[in-house]
């Protein structure tokens, strides 16, 4: 064994340092998945008949279904009849003053770094926290109704914007697309929604922060983001929840739509529990995320920083439909001790003078697997579509494992399609110039690691990308000593 | 200030050091010379704290503390510095974040609080001044696409910036133009005191007009075979290694 491994080999205390349980009055309903559970999530929403009867027949769809196998990841057989699919703080309704949250509840939000109290928030950001199932409070709604935008939770839209939900909702994710999918169709508590009208420039960024407190439950959120054209957003995502030894299951559906001369961009910092040292607990983290660019030259933009879960499965795509149109996927994928991620993306080229971009950066430390699994689709109509990918990845010691999944399928002659990929093995010679310059190990590899993902880093608003940087650092504390 | 006795250093099974022994007193600059693959860099590895070196036998001995206790790091934050004769590169790490990082954890080590962002750039400016480097160069990633020469006035950058107590350079002129030399040399000149000491690794007696030792040694097969005044480089410039080689084989 080499020094370097010696040091990745000694694990030090690197604690999650979100792994709190807030202690709140729950209300959940019983274990388990049946047509019963379904009706009862819609009623607790008091939501109308259309929504309860796609629901089921998401519900039906699943049953038919298998989970899917071919990813490169190891999952423990879920026991879908083990989870509790609906769990909420207890309220009365949601929040109209910030005097009337639980002050238990301002505090969690608090300590997450998310102050719900609009005075104290980072100017320029309107967030909506959703806890378990249910949104609780959305900041910076009438400012941003003075624009026209909508911001709102999920339910809330679905009371108060009904036309907007039922024309979009499922329009780029259909309950049909795989197994996650339909079971979040069929399930979905909460999530946000995001409507920028035509000519709109969003003066702010809008966030989700989900959280999952309550044991035993699922976390099945939506997020719809609709741009109407010459419109532009931004929007960011963070995720944490509480240390448990039990997986708690986490599978989202995130839709976009972009219409002409539209820009979304979604940043995720993506946080939840990855289980400890030896791989017990943590979150499985299922998600399908997708935008469209409807509309000639719209363009979505992800970006990923994935830091937590013991499993992720999640390929941020953009179908590009509109000519001229762009897709981007910037992603940092770290993984330590025993977690498993299988990511990347899907660019599907459909117009013409469609440009596509991917890079990707993946971390793997301790014992963990972390794989990019990439396609590019260039369909017979997209003449002169471009993709550039790119994808890196470094290994911090040797007990771990990074695997690269490209896929192409090219039926366009006038496609250029370029694919680069490297693997490196973090040098032993740059720790030691860190260290001869007074930098302890921790803090070089620190350096080091955000060195090499600097270039999707700086994809990220400001104050997300120091706090990522800072998350980063904690996720890889412990594989060094 | 530095007493190294008898000092063995192996590097897997092979004995690459061979019982070396030198004294450095504050002020002094002593040259070390020698054959390629005769220890020159081994021995400043060693003293710096490279982990895959073994010290077999013998003591490093710094201000009263033995150095084979103390972490790199923290060799470092008691005052040495090794400029590096290979200095590697760190792709999207910037210079700036790089010395900060490295000036704050020097500034922990001593109790004192991280320096002020102005403070630090205002600092960062004064030193380059003394090596005439480039504000192009440490706006970039940490020797990233350096050439050879920028790379080792990079390192003479970050002396300045850091003051060591006790600076090995490994070569540092072997690169260098000859108006870089002088550059170096003088930054080198600017930073002697009383209070710090410096090593000098070099081939090239050349260096040492400009940098006058007060001792010259030459490493030859692990072990420091001549030390001398400065007349000693001069000679070594002119009769190479050939008669000192066959005085130690001779003797062997
Ligand atoms: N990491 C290593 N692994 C194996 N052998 C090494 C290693 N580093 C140095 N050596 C060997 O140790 C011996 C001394 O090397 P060192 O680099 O100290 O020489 P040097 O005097 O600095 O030479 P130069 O003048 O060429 O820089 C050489 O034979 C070299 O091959
Ligand atoms: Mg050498």
């Amino acid at each position: 064994m080499t020094d370097q491994e010696k040091i990745l080999n000694e694990v030090t205390g690197s604690d999650y340092k979100f792994g709190f349980q807030t202690n709140i009055e729950t209300e959940t309903i019983p274990k388990g998945l049946n047509e019963e559970v379904v009706r009862i999530i819609s009623a607790k929403k008091e939501e109308p008949e259309w929504l309860t009867e796609s629901r089921l027949k998401a519900f039906r769809h699943w049953q038919t279904l298998q989970m899917p196998d071919w990813a490169h990841l190891r999952i423990p057989e879920i026991d879908y009849q083990d989870i509790i699919y609906y769990a909420a703080p207890k309220q009365d309704a949601k929040y109209e003053s910030m005097d009337e949250v639980d002050p238990e509840l301002l505090d969690t939000f608090n300590r997450l770094g998310i102050p719900l109290e609009e005075q104290k928030q980072l100017a320029g950001v309107a967030v909506d926290a959703v806890m378990d199932s249910v949104s609780v409070k959305t900041t910076f709604q009438d400012t941003l109704a003075d624009k026209g935008i909508i911001f709102c939770s999920f339910s809330e839209a679905v009371k108060n914007h009904p036309d907007l939900i039922k024309k979009y909702m499922g329009s780029v994710v259909p309950y049909t697309d795989n197994y996650f999918a339909a079971l979040n169709s069929a399930v979905f508590s909460d999530g946000s929604f995001c409507y920028i009208p035509r000519g709109v420039r969003c003066p702010m960024e809008l966030s989700t922060y989900f959280r999952i407190n309550a044991a035993n439950t699922g976390q099945f959120e939506r997020t719809l983001i609709v741009a109407e054209e010459d419109s532009y957003v931004s929007y960011l995502e963070g995720c944490t929840a509480p240390m448990r030894d039990e997986n708690q299951l986490h599978a989202a559906i995130v839709e976009i739509v972009a219409m002409e001369n539209a820009e979304v961009k979604y940043s995720t910092v993506q946080n939840w529990y990855p289980g400890n040292k030896e791989g017990i607990g943590g979150i499985y983290n299922f998600v399908t995320k997708r935008g469209i660019c409807k509309g000639d030259s719209s363009k979505i933009s992800w970006t990923q920083v994935e830091t937590g879960s013991a499993v992720t499965w999640k390929y941020p795509s953009c179908i590009l439909k509109g000519d001229n149109s762009v897709g981007e996927f910037y992603s940092v994928a770290v993984t330590n001790n025993y977690q498993q991620a299988d990511t990347g993306t899907k660019m599907i080229h459909i117009g013409k003078n469609t440009r596509s971009t991917i890079i990707s950066k993946g971390i793997s430390a301790g014992k963990s697997q972390n794989s990019y699994r990439g396609l590019v689709k260039v369909l017979k109509g997209a003449e002169n579509a471009r993709n550039y990918s790119q994808c890196d990845s470094l290994l911090l010691g040797d007990q771990c494992g990074a695997h690269t999944f490209p896929y192409l399928e090219v039926d366009n002659r006038s496609a250029v399609v370029e694919h680069e990929a490297t693997t490196s093995k973090i040098g032993e010679d740059q720790i030691f110039y860190c260290n001869q310059r007074g930098i302890d190990t921790e803090n070089a590899i620190s350096l080091i690691v955000n060195g090499y993902a600097k270039e999707v880093l700086n994809k990220l608003p400001m104050e997300f990308a120091v706090e990522a940087q800072k998350l980063l650092a904690i996720t890889l504390e412990g594989s060094v000593g | 200030m530095l007493e190294i006795k008898d000092l063995k250093v192996n590097i897997e099974d092979k004995e690459i050091l061979k019982g070396i022994n030198l004294s450095v007193k504050a002020g002094e600059v002593h040259a070390i010379m020698g054959p390629n693959g005769s220890g020159k860099s081994t021995l400043a590895s060693a003293l710096a704290g490279r982990d895959y070196f073994n010290i077999t036998h013998g003591k490093i001995i710094y201000e009263g503390k033995d150095l084979t206790e103390l972490t790199p790091e923290d060799r470092a934050r008691e005052g040495i510095f090794l400029g590096f004769q290979y200095p590697v590169e760190i792709p999207g790490v910037s210079m700036v974040n790089f010395l900060r990082t490295s000036i704050n954890s020097m500034r922990k080590y001593r109790g004192q609080d991280p320096l002020p962002a102005g403070d630090f750039l205002k600092l960062m400016r004064e030193k380059k001044k003394i090596v005439e480097i480039d504000s192009d160069l440490t706006n970039r990633s940490v020797n990233e696409g350096f050439s050879g020469g920028e790379k080792k006035k990079n390192e003479i950058f970050q002396m300045a910036l850091l003051e060591p107590k006790l600076a090995i350079l490994d070569e540092t002129d072997s690169g260098l133009d000859i108006d870089a030399l002088r550059i170096v040399s003088n930054g080198v000149n600017k930073l002697r005191s009383p209070e710090n000491a410096t090593i000098i690794i070099t081939h090239y007696q050349r260096l040492l007009d400009y940098i006058v030792p007060d001792v010259v040694h030459v490493l030859y097969k692990g072990r420091i075979v001549k030390s001398g005044d400065k007349s000693l480089a001069k000679e070594l410039e002119e009769h190479g290694y050939e008669w000192i080689k066959q005085e130690v084989d001779a003797n062997a």
